[in-house]
């Protein structure tokens, strides 16, 4: 938060104190920057708009779910059943058209208050009934996996082409039809570009100007504008690759809502503080006359809402619902969400990281197969990397104690 | 061979700050029960600390003699193999193992890595038929009351073929009958050639059992001296409390107003033993711009009764807390904070902070509502509102996003007590305020109060520091073993009073000094 640091101090000065506390965020990002320049180097296909365009596709799934089980972790919590709740969610929003009619509007409302009462479920035997959530979650994986196998009785279920737009479809046009081919930009995205740039601007003045009111220091003009152009030279690339390609697909869409939304929760209102406190110190958050139950409770539902919007854009880019789906993505989310920054014991963990973080595990995944490195090969780097990158939060906080 | 088994000679221990222990001697005389008495504080645990090897030799100065001979002590085990044995107020037992894996835990008969399981249990029962238990050494432990818990603990002692048993206040968990039960096994063991030195606030124990009595005070030795009919409880009461005033403390009058908590027959249990009252049926009331001093002894119930007033423990509570004539249900902390009673924790680092977090984090924890509105927190506000408060309490810190496990101790309690300032508290509880903090903190805290009580604020201090509570209370409860054992003026309060009525006696009257 380097707008919150004393004027008083040179910039230079402001800037480290940033970096020293951010430093867990700064690392993955420049992390990923540098294995994204790796892999440019070694592949020609890697840095294309499509192949980028791809690479948020795949991370899309994985990035909201990560949202969610930042909470969780953050509360000292786990969650093993988001790969399991996937799975069923994937199976009732591709179920309830296929087999009884319902439109998809509806279908995948239903799907989110389904994900909803999972995460009602789960978060009562947390809270209420004192069951660690380890064990709760894990019963509830067996229990969802069950279920699965129930309602799809073995058998895939294809969804319609529409729904799997969620997952796979862009954004149509809005004036100019473009094509990848003819490098005109996809005019949507670019709308909604300058949308977002606009909002960012806004935000930041505003802010600003809310601190000179309160007649508090703000960052030097030099360093404002410099963070500014940063920012937007950032948000630009992001939409100039997808506004290259095809434009924004839903799925990253829906990402960037989620991951908006959570963002707000966890810095701006009191229950993301909460969760914080719970997580840094149950016993002074029950003392603060925290209420820590019911938090615990919200916790895992937004943890199951989240689970169904995860399943409805896996499945959607799937195209089907199968009995195998979500296997093992808990752990994926999980990892995304550490790599980013989330500490295991509780207390600490921002959405803006984990969206990094399954951004990183999904970049050396997409970079791997263009350079045609094995399964095997794989699956060893991405556990490497986890390994890694708690080692270096760790020695990096002994360093700073 | 010498009279004593055991010698301590001039040992001194610093920490940081504090000399615990300043040339503090201790002679105990061979199968001899030794009492080692004193205040909180005043140096018992950690002279057996050094006793028993927990602080390395190194690590204080001074020597241990042991039959004579000196002793150079780097571990637990080390103590143990010299005939020495501890067992800590805390017990040390592994619930889900049974009496024989507990006694022979860290000492196996093993072959290869194999236990001896027979010779184990043969030896158990040789042991527990000593310590007169009667369960059966395949018992496991949380099947045990807390009493035949202790006998294990001895028994585990026993079978290091310890020559020195010490005991740190092992009655303070044990009703009558297990107490007494405790006291005989003790002498039997006496009988058994066994050295005890017996750590204890219940001076009717010490009286009963003690062959010699050694009073320490500020990490001194007092004096010591047998235990016979001369010796009566004021002699030792007089022993550990005779300090004069060393601090100066702020005294200012202060004006009580209206009764602003009233607390009619509070009965609390122990969570931990749903069988024990921690409270017993007190009633106590707190009157607006008062400071109101709680004293007692370690496991006096102080801590017990404020946290089960403010929603933080017990079990099976009963009786009423009106809070400005009315009567409220507290059932949550947060009930109590919103009824304007807040309760500021003895460990602040372990229940007061959330230590990741920064300052205006701390501060604005319990009163996000009093910041937020629709758009969520005001962020603005926020710092705002630290900004207030830290300097208002002269908390030292760079910047507000300081994260408060980089703080020192006094600072950090500051940004304790300014949370609960920022809950605009009509009772404010504080339970150990000074504790660990250096002496111009405390002073600044002891300005903090004045100021708040003033205000109309009603405080309630929780101290082991009997100058302290002398120093700044304008009434003063005494509690002992869950009960309020008396109400004191300050005017008519003095050390030796205190201690009389915490230490569960009744003081003489002027008459019947006089008569002595």
């Amino acid at each position: 938060m380097i707008s919150k640091v004393k004027s008083e101090q040179s910039p230079i000065e402001i800037i480290k104190l940033s970096l020293r506390n951010n430093f867990r965020q700064y690392t993955m990002f420049i992390a990923l920057i540098g294995i994204m320049i790796i892999f440019s180097a070694l592949s020609d296909f890697f840095l294309t708009p499509r192949n980028l365009s791809t690479l948020f596709l795949q991370t899309a799934h994985i990035a909201v779910l990560a949202c969610g089980v930042v909470l969780v972790i953050v509360a000292g919590h786990i969650d093993l059943s988001i790969g399991a709740l996937v799975g069923f969610t994937g199976a009732v929003v591709a179920i309830l058209p296929a087999r009884f009619g319902i439109g998809i509007i509806p279908s995948i409302i239903i799907t989110i208050a389904v994900g909803a009462l999972v995460g009602l479920w789960q978060g009562y035997w947390v809270a209420y009934r004192e069951v660690p959530a380890f064990i709760v979650t894990l019963a509830g994986m067996m229990i969802l996996n069950g279920l699965l196998l129930g309602v799809t009785k073995g058998e895939t279920v294809a969804t319609s082409g529409v729904f799997n737009k969620i997952g796979g479809g862009y954004l149509p046009n809005l004036f100019i039809q473009s094509t990848p081919r003819d490098m005109i930009p996809h005019d949507t995205t670019v709308i909604i570009g300058l949308l977002v740039i606009g909002a960012y601007l806004w935000m930041e003045f505003s802010r600003r100007k809310e601190r000179i009111k309160y007649g508090f220091d703000i960052l030097p003009m030099s360093l404002f504008i410099t963070k500014i152009v940063l920012v937007i030279a950032l948000i630009s690339a992001i939409f100039s690759v997808m506004a290259l390609y095809l434009g924004i697909p839903y799925s990253i869409l829906i990402l960037m809502l989620v991951g908006s939304l959570y963002t707000f929760l966890t810095t701006k209102t009191t229950f993301g503080r909460h969760v914080y406190a719970i997580g840094g110190n149950k016993e002074a958050a029950k003392l603060s006359g925290i209420n820590i139950k019911q938090r615990t409770l919200w916790i895992f539902i937004s943890s199951g809402i989240l689970g169904a919007i995860g399943g409805i854009i896996y499945t959607a880019r799937v195209g089907s619902a199968a009995a195998s789906a979500g296997v093992g993505m808990e752990l994926d989310v999980i990892a995304a969400a550490i790599i980013g920054g989330t500490s295991t014991l509780g207390g600490e963990g921002t959405i803006i990281g984990a969206i990094i973080g399954a951004l990183v595990m999904s970049t050396l995944n997409n970079g791997m197969l263009l350079l045609d490195v094995g399964t095997t090969q794989r699956l060893i780097v991405r556990g490497l990397v986890l390994l890694i990158a708690v080692w270096i939060d760790i020695s990096s906080r002994k360093k700073g104690a | 061979m010498s009279e004593y088994i055991l010698e301590m000679q001039e040992i001194v221990k610093e920490f940081p700050g504090v000399k615990a222990l300043d040339n503090v001697n201790l002679k105990v005389k061979r199968g001899e029960i030794h009492a080692l008495v004193g205040e909180n504080g005043a140096g018992k645990s950690t002279l057996m600390k050094v006793l028993s090897g927990v602080y390395p030799y190194g690590k204080y100065t001074g020597q241990i003699l042991i039959n004579g001979v000196e002793q150079r002590f780097n571990t637990i085990k080390d103590s143990e193999a010299a005939g020495v044995g501890i067992i800590y107020q805390e017990l040390t037992l592994v619930k889900q193992m049974n009496i024989c894996e507990n006694i022979f835990l860290g000492s196996e008969f093993e072959k290869f890595g194999v236990i001896d399981w027979n010779r184990a249990m043969a030896e158990t029962n040789r042991l527990i038929k000593e310590v007169g238990l009667s369960s059966g050494p395949d018992t496991r432990i949380v099947n045990l009351g807390i009493g035949k818990q202790q006998l294990v603990e001895i028994a585990k002692a026993l079978s290091k073929n310890i020559k020195i048993l010490i005991l740190d206040e092992p009655t303070a968990a044990l009703n009558e009958t297990d107490s007494e039960n405790l006291l005989s096994i003790i002498k039997a063991l006496k009988k058994e050639g066994i050295t005890c030195i017996y750590i204890s606030h219940k001076l009717k124990e010490v009286k009963a059992i003690a062959d010699t009595i050694t009073i320490l005070r500020d990490g001194r030795t007092i004096e010591s001296y047998p235990n016979n009919e001369l010796v009566d409880q004021s002699k030792i009461i007089t022993g550990m409390v005779g300090r004069e005033l060393k601090q100066l403390f702020p005294r200012q009058e202060h004006t009580p107003g209206d009764v602003v908590l009233e607390v009619k027959n509070w009965n609390v249990y122990n969570p931990e033993l749903p069988d024990r009252k921690a409270i017993d049926n007190v009633s106590f009331n707190a009157r607006k711009g008062e400071i109101l001093g709680v004293a007692g002894l370690m496991g006096s119930g102080r801590t017990e009764l404020m946290m089960s007033l403010f929603g933080a423990y017990g079990i099976n509570k009963t009786g009423e807390i009106i809070i400005d004539n009315e009567l409220v249900k507290v059932k949550e902390p947060r009930d109590a904070i919103e009824k304007g009673l807040c309760y500021l924790s003895e460990d602040r680092k372990k229940t007061g902070l959330v230590l990741m977090m920064d300052i205006k984090e701390n501060i604005t924890l319990s009163n996000l509502n009093k910041i937020s509105n629709i758009m969520g927190i005001n962020e603005n506000e926020e710092i705002k509102a630290a900004n207030e408060y830290v300097k208002a309490l002269k908390i030292k810190t760079p910047s507000i996003e300081q994260k408060v496990k980089n703080l020192s101790g006094g600072n950090q309690q500051k940004v304790v007590i300014a949370k609960w300032l920022m809950a605009k508290p009509k009772v404010l509880v504080l339970d150990e305020p000074t504790r660990g903090i250096d002496v111009g903190a405390k002073f600044e805290i002891y300005n903090i109060m004045n100021k708040l009580a003033d205000q109309g604020v009603s405080i309630i201090m929780i101290s082991s520091e009997l100058p302290e509570v002398l120093g700044m209370s304008d009434r003063i409860l005494v509690m002992h073993e869950g009960k309020i054992s008396t109400e004191l003026d300050w005017k008519d309060a003095d050390q030796e009073t205190i201690m009389y009525y915490a230490t569960g006696q009744q003081p003489r009257t002027l008459k019947e000094l006089e008569e002595v």
